[in-house]
């Protein structure tokens, strides 16, 4: 055991270190540090700048452009990224719908697919969750009905994050309402967005943010060899992906970036015991949850698929988020209340009125992806065996 | 970066297990405990042929020269099985000889020790001292050649059982300067030594040791004069890591026995882990257990860096953690054992009470606190 990094190490750091210093746009880079929203030119804007040098997809095979990086190496890239402050990589394309690709993909699919996702010339969105399947997933209703050489789409999904900036979108569909259990009649589709008889509307959340959206589908007709997988065998896939989604939910990189961001901000807080207890017992979990992370990481080495350990990465991760988030809003104060201007500027300051805000956004976390209810459920079972 | 055990550090442990497994069941613990010193020679005796009394010194004086993190795998296995002798206090009281003592007093002390022929103990604590090293007014007055000590130490984890004790007493400054602090080897049988024994309620041994015009020569001085704290605050810190690996295997075990009895246990005619509100918190335990294992890990590999602000602040943070992760998977673990959890028969009700204590043991979460604030 060595916590250390190897001098192999040090030098790789400070390659990407040096490369996301020339190469991160101070725009984006504003943007992100100061909690404004991206748009989605801004997204995959960064995604081409990291295809190009080849570091988008680090923990893809070789062959589809992977890095061949250790799991050390991916982990002081994503440490980098997140100290750099550099806008997320979109996990639908790259760490979902192409694992399932790579996984279960036909070779026309790959072909077709794969590259573009690589050089961002789609954005990916998920459609899984339904108005009366969230967590209850595989009760879920959208009919897929064969006609032909298509399936036509029926249905309505829900909380589809960035779902106004989607071109293409996996769904998880019912292909069959009549099997005895119901995870045998769901089948895995990709759907392309600009297909007539899709409608996208948004939801509005407490924040005030355009982030999730319901998506509409009124007999959308899907090409069939767009189906990914036997029909029948999407909760299979979906399984398989369970695991990848969470994988990035930690947001250790990110979270030891706010850390130190909420320690320059408390300024003379940090003095009062009060405060400052809070956020190292936060800070000592997150260093526990940094070796936690690449240790799980390290058994992962051998390409075996994420298991219920990633649950434990989200579960606290989360609730890291959510507490650097709270103690956050604490060091505003009553500035913490001023939202938006309605007359003149006087005080008000755009950086403190986005922690309030960027608490209530995050309460998502321990929501989405799973909820960490689930994520408990899940680890109860598959690794505990009750 | 490597987050695995070498081979060398997987066997050690096994061997230590396999003997633990069938010489150091839960009744034959219970007699140990049951005995006069509280600890069995019998054991000592194992402990010392197998090599784990030497697995941290020099191969010079008959040790393993290991790692903290050989240590950790030791540390853990004892843990899980609520190891009683004084092997903690031992080590402890061998890391001073070897980081800080001449070359004659650790040819005096290691190779005994290592043998399993001598115990030692760290004679620290004062009455108010609570944690801080610095609080010393034992005094320690030039005589001669040596020194002749005075004072009050208490709670000294195995100070019955130790043959030489490390003593810090004051040569100069006052009660709460860090400079002024010089360490002594003393004999546990010198005149003048008193050691009254406690038993603690998880069942090791304590001590209050006076002090009474107790002559020492110039030898037993141990590193510099009035330099002791540094030395001091070095070697706690590794009993610290060392006692946060043994926490990581005494919650391991609250976590087996556990999620055992979820499984075995039958109320409402099927097994009570089949109920959600059961198996959250179960769930919790395993994360605590988790994390436990990270920051003890941390703590374990930077205790040997030669920063001492970067090591003070992984063992401030592992203690922080492991103090709560103790608290959290005791408790816990009793309240799903139900009635039974909090009988003396279960092992279970023995590790609650070992967590309890690792909790407070070098400083409980607030003193850490305060310390990790402090080095900003």
């Amino acid at each position: 055991m060595d916590l250390n990094y190897s001098a192999e190490e040090i030098a790789f750091r400070d390659e990407v270190r040096g490369w996301l210093r020339e190469n991160l746009p101070a725009d984006l880079r504003d943007k992100v540090l100061n909690y404004r929203e991206l748009t989605k030119d801004d997204l995959l804007g960064w995604h081409k700048i990291l295809a190009r040098k080849g570091w988008v997809a680090p923990f893809w095979p070789k062959e589809w452009g992977g890095t061949d990086w250790t799991v050390v190496q991916r982990y002081i890239f994503e440490e980098e990224c997140g100290a750099a402050g550099t806008p997320p990589i979109v996990a639908f394309g790259v760490r979902m719908c192409a694992p399932v690709l790579l996984r279960f993909g036909t070779d026309a699919q790959k072909q077709k697919f794969l590259p573009r996702i690589y050089h961002g010339e789609d954005f990916w969105v998920q459609g899984y969750s339904e108005p009366g399947s969230g967590s209850d997933l595989a009760s879920l209703k959208t009919r897929a009905v064969r006609d032909g050489d298509s399936y036509v789409v029926t249905g309505q999904k829900i909380w589809t994050t960035l779902g106004h900036y989607g071109d293409w979108i996996f769904c998880l569909v019912r292909t069959d309402t009549k099997t005895e259990k119901r995870q045998d009649g769901i089948s895995f589709l990709l759907v392309d967005m600009k297909t007539p008889g899709i409608t996208v509307r948004p939801i509005i959340l407490m924040d005030q943010g355009h982030e999730v959206n319901e998506v509409f589908f009124d007999e959308v007709r899907v090409p069939a060899e767009n189906l990914v997988h036997e029909e029948g065998k999407g909760w299979t896939v979906a399984k398989y992906l369970l695991g990848y989604e969470r994988m990035g939910t930690g947001n250790i990189a990110v979270s030891k970036r706010e850390l130190a961001r909420v320690k320059a901000m408390a300024g003379p807080l940090l003095d009062d015991p009060r405060f400052r207890d809070k956020l190292t017992r936060v800070e000592v979990e997150l260093m526990a949850l940094e070796i936690t992370n690449m240790r799980f990481l390290d058994q992962l080495r051998g390409g075996r698929a994420p298991g219920a350990e990633v649950s434990l990465l989200k579960i606290k991760g989360t609730e890291i988020q959510q507490a650097l988030t709270e103690l956050m809003v604490q060091t505003a104060g009553p500035f913490a209340q001023a939202f938006r201007p309605v007359n003149g500027e006087g005080s008000f300051d755009r950086l403190t009125a986005s922690l309030l805000p960027r608490y209530c956004n995050v309460r998502k976390a321990t929501i989405y992806a799973g909820s960490n209810e689930i994520q408990r459920n899940i680890i109860a079972k598959a690794t505990l065996g009750l | 970066m490597d987050f695995e055990y070498s081979d060398e550090q997987k066997l050690l442990a096994e061997t230590l297990r396999k003997f633990l497994n069938t010489g150091y069941s839960f009744d034959a613990r219970a007699k140990i405990m049951a005995g006069p010193s509280g600890y069995s020679e019998d054991v000592w005796a194992v402990l010392a042929e197998m090599g784990i009394l030497g697995v941290p010194f020099d191969a010079e004086h008959g040790g393993f020269g290991g790692t903290t993190v050989d240590m950790m795998v030791v540390m853990e296995a004892l843990g899980e099985f609520l190891v009683v002798e004084p092997y903690l206090a031992t080590i402890l009281g061998g890391r001073f000889v070897a980081r800080g003592g001449s070359a004659a007093q650790q040819q005096r002390i290691l190779p005994a020790l290592i043998q399993g022929k001598l115990k030692m103990a760290f004679a620290q604590t004062e009455p108010g001292a609570r944690w801080d090293l610095r609080h010393v007014s034992t005094g320690a007055a030039k005589a001669g050649a040596g020194y002749v000590l005075d004072g009050e130490k208490a709670i000294v984890l195995h100070g019955g059982a130790a043959d030489v004790l490390v003593v810090s007493a004051r040569t100069s400054g006052g009660e709460h300067d860090a400079s002024g602090i010089s360490l002594f080897l003393v004999e546990r049988g010198a005149p003048g030594v008193k050691v009254s024994e406690y038993r603690t309620l998880d069942n090791l041994r304590v001590a209050d040791v006076k002090l009474a015009g107790v002559r020492v020569g110039a030898d037993a001085l141990l590193g510099r004069e009035g330099r002791g704290f540094e030395l001091a605050d070095e070697i706690v810190d590794y009993a610290t890591a060392l006692v946060c690996a043994e926490a990581v295997g005494a919650i391991k075990y609250a976590h087996d026995a556990t999620l055992e009895y979820l499984k075995t246990r039958r109320q409402f005619g099927v097994p009570i882990g089949t109920f959600q509100a059961l198996q959250h918190r179960m769930v919790d335990i395993l994360i605590s257990y988790e994390q436990a294992r990270s920051i003890a890990c941390l703590a374990c590999v930077k205790v040997d860096a030669t920063d001492a602000d970067e090591r003070r602040r992984a063992v401030s943070a592992a203690k922080i953690k492991i103090a709560d992760a103790c608290r959290h998977v005791s408790q816990e673990a009793v309240q799903l054992h139900g009635g039974m959890g909090m009988t003396e028969e279960l092992k279970i009700s023995h590790t609650f009470r070992r967590l309890t204590s690792i909790a407070q043991a070098f400083g409980d979460a607030d003193h850490h606190l305060e310390r990790f604030a402090r080095l900003g």
